[in-house]
């Protein structure tokens, strides 16, 4: 079975249905990325991957015992958090927050795995540095961290680069990549950057308040939409 | 020096004032570093609008004033708090719309009833003699309630306070601590209130946050730093008020400004010489 199953599901607010159509599925140990024009129902789609939302026609069904809560969610950050007083561990752990039921502390081993995934993304040695003091790069690898907290099976990552400078970009796609192939965890990310999507992701879904493509990237490369998209000039 | 505090003591009223003071500014502080970087600070300037409203209305039809308000005042928490979060009228706006109102509605209803008297200054601009002895035991129980609430849900408060989205996307209710936040909020206002006055209250939950940001880096230090910082300046502040005879509420408002500008300096030279 699938982790993620979407059948003829169609998401939307009270004023109207933002992206319907939707099929696809998403099995263990896929890196999936999600791409769309602004106003695609991109960020629609993930409240409903969340279940922040739920579908207003059709279902989003989760599998392989994966629970709402279990997702390592990374999104994108607000005005507010980039002059947030708080250090780096502070922020890694929140991750941990729903781990622990009705206790109001957090355990010894909460703090480990906080540890753990801080030196997974090397940035161990930030552990006591300010929030806001970090660079844009290395505040995306505590966000990252705090995500790695809060799952075992499956990332979801919202526009994970934006504002990040082009070195910084590429090792938050190699480190997402690492932590796809070797972490074996599934990667759904929903991302403006169609180029990097189609080097890294091997599964593209296609947005377009609804669902205009979904399969291998492979595939997709070979559609006049991803040509379209492309400017026709990738080769691969 | 200790001569003063040990004249202090000496005044039934004036221990009691500092008790319920200190009990409030602590809870306050740390519920303001919550507050301000969740950009609802002026929640709490409007929650101390209607609790001169409702301390009006108590006090005119001879009702216990803390009795009355505290319902009220956590009733308008609510409001205000799915006001914000609707978008139909503007977050700000809709507490200035709220707060006004309460305050105008107010003062109507002490001019047709009792008449525009003292009382009302003591309202806006607080009375350290308001406090009588069940009101200090309220208060203590109140308080105490309020600081082990925000203990046992300190690292939760910390989560939503910083990400709400990645709270919520993990299961964590962040709408039942948002209401936490602002029920907790509701009850420290109306309890320093009648003491701070209700034009002066929301300055113990802005100031001590504000301040402890100037200096510290972590959010654990930032509470800390907030809490010890707000109780110092309100001690300071009810020693001067008594001893030069000043507003008790006005004075811990001054003593917490230049504690803000104190901090920014030092921060600012601090900032200087790094670079």
């Amino acid at each position: 079975m699938a982790l993620i199953t979407c059948r003829e599901a169609a998401l939307g607010y009270d004023n109207g249905v933002v992206v319907s159509g939707l099929n696809f599925s998403v099995e263990a140990g896929d890196y999936l990325c999600v791409v769309g024009e602004n106003g695609s129902g991109k960020s629609t789609l993930i409240k409903g991957l969340l279940r922040l939302k739920t579908p207003v026609s059709g279902e989003i069904v989760m599998g392989d015992g994966l629970r709402p809560n279990e997702i390592g969610y990374l999104p994108q950050q607000s005005a507010a958090q980039k002059d947030f007083p708080a250090s780096v561990f502070e922020v890694v752990l929140s991750g941990r927050q729903s781990k622990g039921g009705f206790r109001p502390f957090y355990s010894k081993k909460d703090k480990a795995v906080a540890m753990e995934n801080m030196e997974k993304l090397g940035i161990a040695h930030l552990k006591n540095y300010c929030y806001r003091e970090l660079s844009g790069g290395q505040q995306q690898r505590a966000l990252l961290a705090r995500a790695l907290c809060a799952t075992e099976k499956l990332l979801l990552l919202d526009e994970p680069v934006a504002g990040l400078d082009p070195l910084a970009t590429r090792e938050m796609y190699e480190m997402i990549r690492q932590l796809n192939q070797n972490q074996k965890l599934t990667v759904i990310m929903v991302s403006h950057d169609i180029r990097s999507a189609v080097e890294y992701a091997d599964h593209i879904l296609h947005l377009g308040n609804q669902q205009l493509f979904f399969g291998a990237t492979g595939d997709y490369l070979q559609t006049d939409l991803a040509k379209r998209f492309l400017g026709g000039e990738h080769r691969v | 020096m200790f001569d003063v505090i040990f004249e202090m003591m000496s005044y039934t009223f004036l221990v009691r004032a500092v008790i319920v003071g200190f009990l409030v500014s602590l809870c306050a502080s740390l519920l303001g570093v919550s507050l301000v970087l969740k950009r609802y600070s002026m929640i709490g300037d409007g929650l101390s609008h209607v609790g001169f409203g409702a301390l009006a209305v108590a006090t005119a039809l001879n009702l216990a004033p803390l009795t009355v308000s505290i319902p009220v005042v956590v009733a308008a928490a609510f409001l205000l708090l799915r006001l914000s979060e609707s978008s139909k009228i503007k977050g700000d706006s809709a507490i200035a719309l709220i707060s006004t109102s309460s305050l105008a509605f107010g003062v109507l209803f002490l001019s047709v009833t009792t008449g525009m008297n003292t009382d009302v200054c003591n309202y806006l601009f607080g009375s350290i003699l308001a406090m009588s002895r069940a009101d200090v035991r309220l208060s203590i129980l109140l308080c105490v309630l309020v600081l082990v609430l925000f203990i046992l849900f300190y690292h939760k408060i910390f989560a939503v306070t910083f990400d709400e989205t990645f709270s919520r996307a993990v299961g964590t209710r962040a709408g039942v601590y948002n209401m936490l936040l602002a029920i907790l909020t509701a009850i420290t206002i109306v309890l320093g209130m009648r003491m701070m006055g209700a034009m002066l209250i929301s300055a113990l939950i802005i100031f001590p946050a504000l301040t402890a940001m100037r200096l510290c880096k972590r959010f654990k230090t930032v509470v800390i730093f907030s809490a010890v910082s707000s109780v110092l300046c309100f001690m300071i502040g009810i020693t001067l008020s008594y001893w030069y005879s000043l507003p008790t509420g006005a004075s811990v408002v001054a003593v917490n400004l230049a504690a803000l500008v104190a901090c920014s300096f030092i921060s600012w030279v601090k900032g200087g010489l790094q670079k």
